[in-house]
């Protein structure tokens, strides 16, 4: 049922983009490069941190939109990916001395076999169960976190403290700085594969599966499997984004990632528009700094402040700031459309 | 075996907090087909109304009705008021403002009542029911109170207009409006009663947790997988499925060796996932069909 | 504490301090000035921990006080406040943005040992220091390798260790249940304990439970406990899960010899709302006042206390022990920024620390904060004390557990 109920007002294939949209588009994307180039030199480096951490959040985002937004899945538990990619760093990092950005990697794959085993009871769940389903996941992965089973490697409740690395090569940066161009590097990088994926063959076949799971098996897609892989890919991004923040934070503990880091993620979702890829870093930066602004308004309100926000965000954008911004672009392109030349 | 006799016992004192919160949540899910998240909140929002009537002096059967009919009421405006204007938006949108009204709610309380465990009486008494106290008069009068709703709940549903009217307007919005069901209204009554149900639960809850504004969370938790394992369109499964998640948890923290007591909670989830692979909409409830 | 006390106090230690700095000229780090001292703190204002947010509005209202009345060597203190919902990643992000942004002079009484874990490495790099951390893990004491970070209250081990003690001495042939919350502050004490029963602690522990905050109750761990056969039952709660603890031991009709850390002894708070018939006989250990308790009602530093509630923190809950540490704490601080003078750099700032001998109002009589550049753990002593049904009564000596100090 739910399954149906995600409706996609508009849907994803918008058909194929007009020459003039594509130059809109590159020139957003050079212009957004800029400013994200030139940043972390004039701000202070705890903004560039906060920043970092909000492009990390940007990066699990990415990982529920193909889940959510491309194959219609449902997931309250991203924080246990999250948590799973962090710790795999940490370990790797703590126990066997390897180098940061190795880890990387391995986070990502050894999510990807998380979340893709977790997928396959997942798999008979539909809409409200499966969000129940890893909603469970994110309750249970603290506790399996601590547990003394693992304590050799993970460090049980007292987590693992860990070092930032510093610049290679010399260059004349901060490590701070340099955690922001890196992070930024993988977000971009990240972010291009998910664009691919959805506009692949396997793109179009979760979006078939999610707008219409019946004819898309009268087609020959392999529901399972898409489900599944759906699922895997979504942790691998989360587990990288994961894994950045173990290194940024410095430390990882099972008070890391509690449920509430999963509702965190998931609202970012929501309110940067669940089929927008670029939208995740408005997501991001929701997560990061609106419970900050709440604080501001009132120290003994922050949770209730927090909450008027975000059921303001919601009736002002119903479709995230994507749809917002879709709007907006679609208005002004009209208006330019009227005063050119043809 | 012994042992075992307790924990079964003192599990189903337990799970019958878990049934009462899953009644609450079948109910909604009946009116609006989704779970609200910020059901447990509501509860203990009421539960606080009930404890400030009291501190001020009412005896407790009156703030207690008082109680209930005020969160009717409140439930009733706050689906006029915050969820209508979202009508026809993504199930998303909506799971989110219930994030939100979480929010809000717990926050509030924290504010206007600070964060200090307190007392709540009991109507039934502490007194032991079985020998040993291994459930007391007031664990037994909850599940009394369970099972009485449980049967009016039934009752309503089977054999009341209003109450068929409600579960067709949640089944099939549509249609149900061209039978000429007014749609809208039985979504807010149906908020009513489950907010009234929640109330109940609070009250009946608080005596055994100890009131405070994080009271709820963790018994959502429970309540949700009550309902899912007994499967959310059924109250008595719902009821079913909360006292086996109180004694299932009980006894896998007892006789599992070495990890059952640090991973309790983790093999109850594991076990209400592995019943849902097997059974996908619980052990009662209604199989979907989809429709090509 | 008593006008008279103050003033000594003062006298001795500022009076050798103030000499020579009288001479130099002031010195400043960041967020000092001549009008101004900023201290920076975070605490869970929001979140499943929120109910320890009292703390920090107790700090809050205790640094109003003090400006109301002429702030500290006629310097106002600037106290900000930040919530870090007790996340590691938001303690990490809001103790970066008092240092670098809001440019505070010290970070005080951050709260968590998570929270404070994930900032210590940073604080000691930056070497601003991270004073009397809100936690009793035994880590806050290592002056050699984080010579920034100080802790204040008596560590959690050290506590479990005056248990061990007070057992070995009268009960040595019990049978010890434990019952513990599973993160770092349940198994520092269940460590205290087993390394204070030494060779013994494995015959006489048979049975341990942990619980998780997520539980809605303990009762199934109580059943097992009790089954276990138990005659001594050492209870590591916080205060709900105290109260609940207490209540279903006397429901189940468990009479064992009741042991109950220092965290949840609040009178007013745990056990009355558990039951005050129930928690008779129930052993504890402590070092501040409980302001609930009618044996203080007459005392000096109850009453300045109950003064600076009623004025300065009205809404502030009375029954809570979290106030009572909060304006301790605070009394603390403002001690050490005292003895500071006009030298208010960070380095000065841990020197000051470091050289403590306070008496103050609401801790317990005989107990004393300490400190020396080699002994940073402020409050190592502690006395047991038993609940008579209506309050705590004093048992025995001021005990110490000496773990690492």
């Amino acid at each position: 049922m739910a399954q149906q109920d995600i409706s996609f007002s508009d849907t994803a294939v918008r058909g194929l983009p007009s020459v003039e949209q594509n130059s809109w588009a590159l020139w957003g994307t050079v212009l957004f490069l800029a400013v994200a180039i030139a940043l972390p030199f004039f701000l202070r480096s705890f903004v560039v941190f906060q920043l970092t951490l909000a492009m990390i959040y940007a990066i699990a985002i990415i990982g529920l939109v193909l889940l959510t937004g491309i194959n219609g899945q449902f997931s309250l538990g991203h924080s246990a990916f999250f948590g799973i990619g962090a710790y795999t760093a940490a370990v790797l990092m703590d126990q066997f001395g390897v180098s940061f950005y190795w880890t990387l990697p391995v986070a990502g794959v050894v999510c990807f076999v998380f979340g893709f085993l977790f997928g396959l009871p997942a798999l008979r769940l539909e809409g409200i169960y499966l969000a129940l389903a890893t909603f469970a996941l994110a309750i249970a992965m603290p506790q399996i976190l601590k547990s003394s089973l693992f304590e050799h490697w993970t460090g049980g409740v007292q987590g693992i403290v860990l070092i930032k690395p510093d610049a290679p090569f010399g260059l004349p940066i901060s490590s701070d700085q340099w955690l922001y161009f890196l992070t930024l590097a993988i977000g971009l990088m990240l972010a291009v594969c998910a664009m691919n994926i959805v506009n692949s063959r396997t793109g179009r076949a979760l979006i078939a599966i999610r707008d219409n799971p019946i004819a898309a098996r009268a087609m020959g897609i392999d529901i399972s499997l898409y489900k599944t892989l759906a699922f895997g890919v979504s942790a691998l991004f989360t587990g990288i984004a994961g894994a950045l923040s173990g290194v940024a934070i410095q430390f990882v503990a099972p008070d890391s990632f509690t449920f509430n880091l999963a509702i965190g993620l998931f609202v970012g979702l929501v309110v940067g528009g669940v089929q927008s890829i670029p939208a995740a870093l408005f997501g991001g930066l929701f997560v990061l700094f609106v419970p900050n602004i709440a604080e501001s308004v009132s120290k003994g309100l922050a949770g209730a402040v927090y909450g008027v926000i975000l059921i303001l965000v919601i009736y002002m954008m119903p479709s995230g700031a994507a749809g917002l911004a879709r709007l907006v672009a679609d208005k002004v392109l009209m208006k330019a459309h009227r005063k050119g030349p043809r | 075996m012994d042992l075992f006799l307790h924990q079964v016992l003192a599990g189903l004192a337990t799970g019958g907090i878990y049934a009462c919160m899953a009644l609450a949540i079948v109910m909604i899910y009946q009116a609006i087909d989704h779970l609200n998240f910020a059901q447990g909140e509501m509860a203990m929002f009421s539960t606080f109304i009930a404890w400030q009537l009291m501190q001020w002096g009412l005896p407790y059967w009156v703030a207690f009705v008082a109680t209930i009919v005020i969160s009717f009421a409140a439930g009733v405006l706050l689906e006029q008021t915050v969820l209508r204007p979202l009508h026809g938006a993504p199930v998303l949108s909506h799971i989110v403002v219930f994030i939100a009204l979480f929010a809000i709610l717990n926050s509030a309380a924290g504010f206007i009542w600070d964060y200090t465990v307190k007392p709540f009486p009991t109507p039934f008494g502490t007194q032991p029911l079985f020998g040993q106290g291994l459930m007391s008069a007031h664990d037994g009068g909850m599940i009394a109170v369970t099972l009485i709703i449980l049967v009016l709940l039934y009752l309503f549903f089977r054999h009341t207009r209003i109450g068929l009217a409600m579960r067709a307007a949640a089944a099939n919005p549509a249609s149900a409006r061209l039978v000429g069901i007014r749609v809208g209204w039985m979504v807010a009554l149906g908020w009513g009663m489950a907010a009234a149900i929640g109330a109940v639960a609070g009250m009946l809850i608080a005596p055994v947790v100890f009131l405070e504004p994080n009271m709820m969370i963790s018994i959502l938790l429970y309540g949700f997988a009550g309902a899912v394992v007994g499967g959310l369109t059924s109250p008595l499964g719902a009821v079913i499925g909360g006292f086996s998640v109180g004694v299932i948890e009980n006894l896998a923290g007892t006789f599992i060796p070495y990890v059952g007591r640090e991973m309790k909670l983790t093999i109850a989830l594991a076990l209400i996932v592995a019943v849902l692979t097997v059974k996908p909409s619980g052990l009662l409830g209604r199989r979907v069909m989809t429709r090509v | 504490m008593s006008r008279r006390k103050w003033l000594w106090t003062t006298l001795t230690l500022g009076a050798a301090l103030t000499v020579t700095p009288a001479l130099a000229q002031k010195k400043y780090d960041p967020g000092a000035s001549d009008t101004e001292i900023k201290i920076g703190n975070t605490n869970p204002y929001s979140g499943p921990a929120s109910a320890y947010g009292l703390i920090g509005k107790t700090i809050g209202a205790y640094f109003n006080k003090v400006n109301a009345e002429g702030g500290i060597n006629g310097r106002k203190v600037n106290y900000i406040s930040y919530d870090d919902a007790y996340s590691p990643p938001k303690a990490v992000e809001q103790a970066r943005k008092l240092v670098e942004s809001d440019e505070v002079l010290l970070i005080f009484q951050p709260l968590g040992t998570p929270s404070n874990t994930a900032i210590q490495k940073y604080m000691n790099a930056k070497k601003v220091p991270q004073l009397f951390v809100a936690t009793g893990a035994t880590k806050w004491g290592d002056y050699k390798h984080f010579p920034w970070t100080m802790g204040w209250q008596p560590t959690y081990q050290s506590e479990g260790r005056i248990y061990a003690q007070f057992l070995l001495k009268s009960h040595p042939n019990s049978k010890v249940a434990i019952l513990y919350q599973n993160d770092d502050y349940g198994k520092d004490y269940v460590k205290g304990l087993k390394d204070g029963l030494g060779d013994k602690a494995k015959s006489m522990i048979v049975a341990e439970a942990p619980y998780e905050t997520s539980d809605p109750t303990v009762d199934s761990q109580i059943i097992n406990l009790k089954a276990s056969g138990a005659d001594v039952f050492f209870n590591v709660t916080t205060p709900k899960f105290a109260s609940q603890a207490i209540k279903k031991a006397a429901e189940i009709g468990w009479k064992p010899l009741h042991l109950l850390n220092n965290v949840s002894q609040s009178v007013g708070s745990v056990l009355k709302p558990a039951g005050l018939e129930n928690a008779k006989g129930i052993y504890s250990s402590y070092y501040l006042k409980d302001a609930t308790d009618p044996q203080w009602k007459n005392d000096p530093g109850q009453k300045e206390w109950t003064a600076f509630m009623d004025k300065y923190f009205p809404d502030g809950d009375k029954t809570s022990s979290f106030t009572v540490y909060g304006y301790t704490v605070a009394q603390t601080l403002a001690q050490v920024l005292k003895q500071c003078g006009d030298n208010l750099t960070r380095e000065n700032v841990m020197k000051q620390a470091a050289s403590l001998d306070l008496d103050l109002g609401m801790l317990l009589p005989g107990i004393k904060i300490k400190t020396s550049a080699t002994d940073f753990y402020p409050i190592e002593q502690m006395k047991m004390q038993q609940f008579d049904g209506e309050r705590w009564v004093p048992v025995g000596d001021v005990m110490s557990g000496a773990v690492g100090g």
